[in-house]
């Protein structure tokens, strides 16, 4: 999933400021799945802002609404049959949500709440963690399923480099060492030899250094 | 290949046991701090190493330092990491350093940019330490770029990698040398050394590869300035094995007299190395204190 979290309070507060019908937008998506942007943050947000305007003497309206996907024009309906009423949008979706509504709804500005973090899984209740950097051209199958362009922190192709210690990654000893966990999935799926094939320069054109990323699916247009 | 040989790769083949130092580039841009660091080093060395923003501390570039280091009459190795460059620049580097007459490149992937001064940068890690080999191997060899178009004039380089026998998880780290040798490693040059038991092992496992026939090893030795800086290495910096008796050793002397222990302990360790069998030379790793590299080469009879 789409991992986020909310954006400091004093940050939205200064992107709203001075508007004072708020459109406060989540997503059911994977912002709700990491409880960053779903129902029930909306509601507290909107708690928090109505709040903080009360303390400042200034009137607000939010009207609240999470949307079953931001990213996706089939969800937006409901979004863009409120806009008329509103003088400024607050979304609390992923980065890609943010945008398409912003490019939907007109001349009204759109400010994102959560900053969009990484694609990642649950490691355990309340930690998520990074598991994919979406580059195009997927090396799983080589590396024991686990990703050197993602789990190292130097996306090494062929690694470990010398600043692996006990597991663990030399930039923070809490980070584990992406290829000792390759080594160990290799030795443990008896895959050992695969190790010494070197693997070649990475296509990064279709990464994102081959520009914004298109798929075309022509059976389902 | 050319037949011009670098003074390193000559004296290597030749059979002589060499030894290479290490010289840090200035934090600013003038020459003459690297032509000082020449001078000292100058006779007492083989070649001379030149950092490329070690620990990602920005400095003068390796090409340039290098430069001055072969205007001063020193076969110069130049550092070469993957964090700050892409495969194009990488290249372009690689041909403006052989055309200025640089004749060894050490490849390496390089220290996280976290450690430095701008840990806010973006690293690059286009390529790592084993594909870069790769790449300037084929260029050198075949002409070719890494995107195999023809190079018009190909750089004649000696090609080493570094080897960290310290590092974990220690099974891999013969078949990780086996790679970069697969890949155009001629000469390794190892982190240094203090834990000489887990070298001994890893130099076992090369030999039982026959890598030591394949590429030239030069262990690595840095001189410990102080107690205070042995301990900052042992629990800080990661690859780095100081076992404890040798850190009690150089902390059982007074303060003014642990550079003369570390230089002691230094000559001790280099004359081990050199009794192991595969070894082929000393890479001695003076943090900014090059000018203790002489007496380090005299006392240990290099």
């Amino acid at each position: 999933m789409i991992v986020g979290d909310q954006k400091p309070i004093e940050e939205i507060m200064s992107y709203i400021e001075g508007y004072e019908r708020i459109l406060l937008a989540g997503c059911h998506g994977c912002v709700t799945v990491c409880s960053a942007g779903g129902q029930k943050e909306v509601d507290i947000l909107a708690s928090v802002i109505e709040l903080a305007r009360k303390r400042q003497g200034q009137k607000c309206t939010i009207t609240k609404m999470t949307l079953e996907r931001q990213c996706d024009p089939e969800f937006l309906t409901d979004l863009l049959n409120k806009v008329g009423e509103n003088d400024v949008i607050l979304s609390m979706a992923c980065g890609a949500g943010v945008q398409l509504v912003a490019e939907k709804v007109g001349a009204i500005k759109v400010f994102p709440a959560i900053n969009t973090n990484f694609i990642g899984a649950v490691q355990e209740k309340g930690i998520w963690t990074e598991r994919c950097q979406a580059c195009g051209d997927c090396k799983l199958a080589l590396t024991g399923g686990i990703c050197p362009v993602t789990r190292c922190s130097k996306s090494l192709m062929n690694g470990p480099c010398g600043g692996s210690r006990n597991g663990f990654c030399e930039i923070d000893p809490t980070i584990p060492c992406g290829w000792q966990l390759i080594i160990d999935r290799l030795e443990a799926t008896g895959c050992m030899d695969q190790y010494e094939t070197i693997l070649e320069p990475a296509d990064w054109s279709k990464s994102r250094d081959g520009g914004p990323r298109k798929y075309v699916r022509e059976d389902l247009k | 290949m050319s037949p011009n040989k670098s003074n390193l790769q000559a004296k290597l083949e030749s059979g002589k046991f060499v030894v290479t130092a290490e010289a840090g580039p200035p934090r600013g841009a003038r020459p003459e701090v690297m032509r000082e660091k020449a001078k000292i080093l100058k006779g007492c060395v083989d070649a001379c190493n030149v950092t490329d923003n070690q620990t990602s501390v920005v400095r003068m570039c390796s090409l340039a330092a290098c430069k001055i280091l072969c205007d001063e009459g020193i076969d110069a190795v130049m550092q070469m990491v993957c964090r700050d460059r892409n495969r194009i620049a990488i290249q372009s580097d690689i041909l403006g350093a052989a055309a200025l007459g640089i004749c060894n490149l050490l490849c390496l992937s390089g220290d996280d940019q976290i450690f430095g001064d701008h840990p806010q940068a973006k690293n690059v890690f286009d390529l790592d330490s084993i594909q870069l080999l790769k790449i300037v191997r084929q260029m050198r060899d075949e002409s070719k770029f890494a995107g195999g178009k023809d190079v018009d004039g190909a750089p004649n380089l000696f090609l080493g990698a570094a080897a960290n026998p310290f590092a974990d998880p220690f099974k891999i780290q013969v078949p990780r040398l086996a790679k970069k040798v697969a890949a155009g490693a001629q000469f390794i040059q190892t982190q240094c050394v203090f834990n000489l038991e887990r070298f001994d092992e890893f130099m076992k496992g090369v030999r039982d590869r026959g890598l030591h026939e394949k590429t030239f090893i030069l262990a690595g030795v840095t001189p410990l300035k102080s107690a205070a800086m042995a301990e900052y290495m042992a629990s800080k910096v990661a690859g780095i094995d100081i076992p404890s008796p040798i850190i009690e050793r150089i902390k059982g002397v007074e303060k003014k007299k642990q550079k003369q222990e570390g230089i002691k302990i230094a000559v001790e360790t280099i004359q081990k190395l050199r009794e192991i069998e595969g070894i082929r030379g000393i890479h001695i790793m003076a943090i900014e204190w090059e000018e203790i590299v002489p007496e380090i080469v005299q006392q240990a009879k290099l």
